[in-house]
This record gives C-alpha cells, structure tokens and sequence, in this order.
C-alpha cells in the first residue's frame, strides 16, 4: 500500500521516451549544462556498464576513454538535465555489471555486436 | 508560535528539484487532523490545540472518549495529541488541519519515535571504538574503564550498555520539498525518525525564522495562498 503510493507520487517525475538499452550497448548522452545564465548541451559517448535502481531512483553509468584516461560517469535516467540518449550499438554481453572492463586493454574490452 | 499536524511516515523516494537536482525525501502522509478540544489559560492554564489523528473503529473507544470525540463532532481518533501555541487558540473546535498549513520551501521540526534496537553494547550505543581483537589484546567490545576508585561507586552517567532506541527522536530544520493537497502528503527533505507507519508530528521550525501564521479560516482551504516565503 505504501509502496503503491510511492511510486505514485513519484510518477510525474518518470520520463516515458527513454529508449531501451542495457550494459554493453554504446550510448550518446546529450546533457544540459548550465553557465550562469547560458545553457548548453554537451554529449558524453561511451559504454554502458551497468544500470542499477528503479522507479526515480534509476541511474546508468557511462564509460568512456579519454586521452588515453577512463572516465566514468553516472546519470540519473530520469534527469531533467539530460537531453536525450541515443543508442549507438548494441553489444552482446553476459553480466549485469561490466566492471572487469575496467582492467582490460582497449583490444580486450571489444564487445560484440549484438543483432 | 507554533503550528503542527499529525501525520505517518510513509517511506523514503527521491525526486527531482527545480534545478534538476536528485533530492532525498521522506513521504509523511497526513490525513485531515481534526481539532477536538482548545485548551485555555483560564481553563487549563497554558494555551494549545488538540488534535485528532487517523479513524479507528468504535469498539475500540471507550465511553469518555466518545463522549469527547463527539463533542467535536468527529469520528474516534487513533492519535490524540497536543500542540501548543497562542495563534492556534482561535481555531474553531471540530475545523480541520489539512497539509496546506505548511508551504512548500518551509522549514520543519519532525518528531517521531525512533526504531527500537532492543539491548546494546557501547559501540552502537554510544559510538565507542573497540579494542584491538587480536595479538593477545584480551579487550575487544568492553564500556572502558567504570572510573576511579575513590568513590567506591560507578560515577552516574557513566556509558554503559543497554536498551537503545523506541525514545521520541526530534529532528529539526527540515525543509518542506513540496505539498501534496490530493492525496494528503508532505515530502520532507531527508529522514525522519521512527518505522515506516509510525506517527510523526510536523511542527515549524523553533531555530529558523519561519512563515507567519495565517489565518486559521485559510487552513481549511483548498487555496494555498500565504504571506510570507520563509528565509532559507
């Protein structure tokens, strides 16, 4: 009963346009980003390693290389600030959580395409 | 100065802010508190209201409760507390408190009571640290030292361990995210003590400067149009 209530009121706060997508997909993420007064979109591109919560609380993690330096960043998927997510390819993996890419060469962490 | 409402916890979400910011919320669901009895100076010797919280069926009312439920003309109340409070002497007995007392960006005081722990050692009783559980150190979870000798008695206050929680937990300046007038909710920014269900009192802030209070006639409607925004 409660729980039904919950989900309730947080509702309004649920985007219904976010494609689907898992870990092992490569993923462009269009974030508003403000300055003072100015807003601007910047894309962050990379993997999908994991996707954890429900509901609200649901988040995503981007993985990418950059200047030879892995950064990983976490989004909220139902964030006002994100723009939109397009799916670039979909990968075929088999684990929820992709964490042992971290400690793979750029040759090892290939994934294959999934169809 | 003060004004309140009943309410029960409901469980903790998250939802976004103005700013696109994730906030932590507790959802406090208060259903119309009804006012049952004013108590006056010249009556009781202090001034308050006392509210009426929650339906209960009314087998389980005795006759005196009746007799006082009816004089406001309510239906037997789970929850009967008191608030006290000058400004709140001129509400009508019978009126009811809705969550439009509290607006949204207002700071709060929640009081609730917290979980109980059952019997517990100093270190989650008291944040104490433990000893070092091995080479031969003999002393890992013990309270410490009871104090000196001299006495002959262990020093009171002294911390020990024991029964931990189910105590009436305070929590102050929370802010009010936002008031749901439908279905009856307060999200309140963080925790609140207490089990999921259990009865909190919503009460404004003592240390933060908060809203003045309204009329009591503007309560009770459905419009939420106060005076003044509260300084954050």
């Amino acid at each position: 009963m409660s729980q039904n209530l919950i989900s309730e009121v947080t509702q309004a706060y649920l985007k219904q346009d976010i494609p689907v997508f898992r870990p092992g997909d490569n993923v462009k993420v269009s974030v508003k980003i403000k300055e003072g007064a100015r807003e601007r979109i910047q894309v962050f591109e990379g993997l999908v390693i994991k996707r954890q919560g429900s509901g609200v609380s649901e988040t995503f993690t981007v993985r990418k290389i950059s200047y030879g330096v892995g950064v990983e960043r976490t989004f909220p998927i139902h964030a006002p600030s994100i723009e939109s997510i397009q799916v670039i390819r979909r990968g075929k993996v088999r684990r929820a959580k992709l964490h042992y890419i971290r400690g793979l060469s750029a040759k090892a962490s290939r994934i294959k395409e999934r169809r | 100065m003060a004004k309140g409402i009943l309410g029960t916890k409901i469980g903790m979400t998250q939802i976004f802010n103005e700013e696109g910011k994730l906030v932590p919320v507790t959802i406090v669901s208060c259903e119309p508190n009804v006012v049952l009895q004013k108590k006056t100076i010249e009556n009781d010797g202090y001034e308050a209201i006392q509210l009426g919280f929650k339906d209960k069926r009314a087998n389980l009312a005795n006759k005196p409760e009746m007799g006082h439920f009816a004089k406001a003309d309510s239906n037997p109340k789970r929850y009967v507390k008191e608030i006290a409070g000058q400004e709140l002497s001129n509400f009508e007995v019978g009126q009811e408190i809705k969550v439009n007392i509290f607006e949204e960006g207002e700071v709060v005081d929640v009081t609730g009571t917290s979980k109980g722990k059952g019997f517990q050692g100093v270190i989650k009783r008291h944040n104490q640290s433990r000893g070092p559980m091995s080479h031969g150190s003999r002393y890992h979870r013990g309270p410490g030292s009871m104090g000196p000798i001299d006495p002959n008695h262990v020093r009171k206050g002294k911390k020990l361990p024991g029964h931990m929680g189910a105590e009436t937990v305070t929590i102050q300046n929370l802010e009010i995210v936002k008031v749901d007038e439908e279905r009856n909710l307060l999200l309140i920014k963080g925790n609140v003590p207490g089990p999921k269900r259990g009865l909190v009192v919503v009460k404004r802030a003592v240390k933060t400067p908060g809203i003045e209070p309204l009329d009591p006639k503007q309560y009770t409607t459905q419009q939420n149009n106060s005076s003044e925004e509260s300084a954050e």
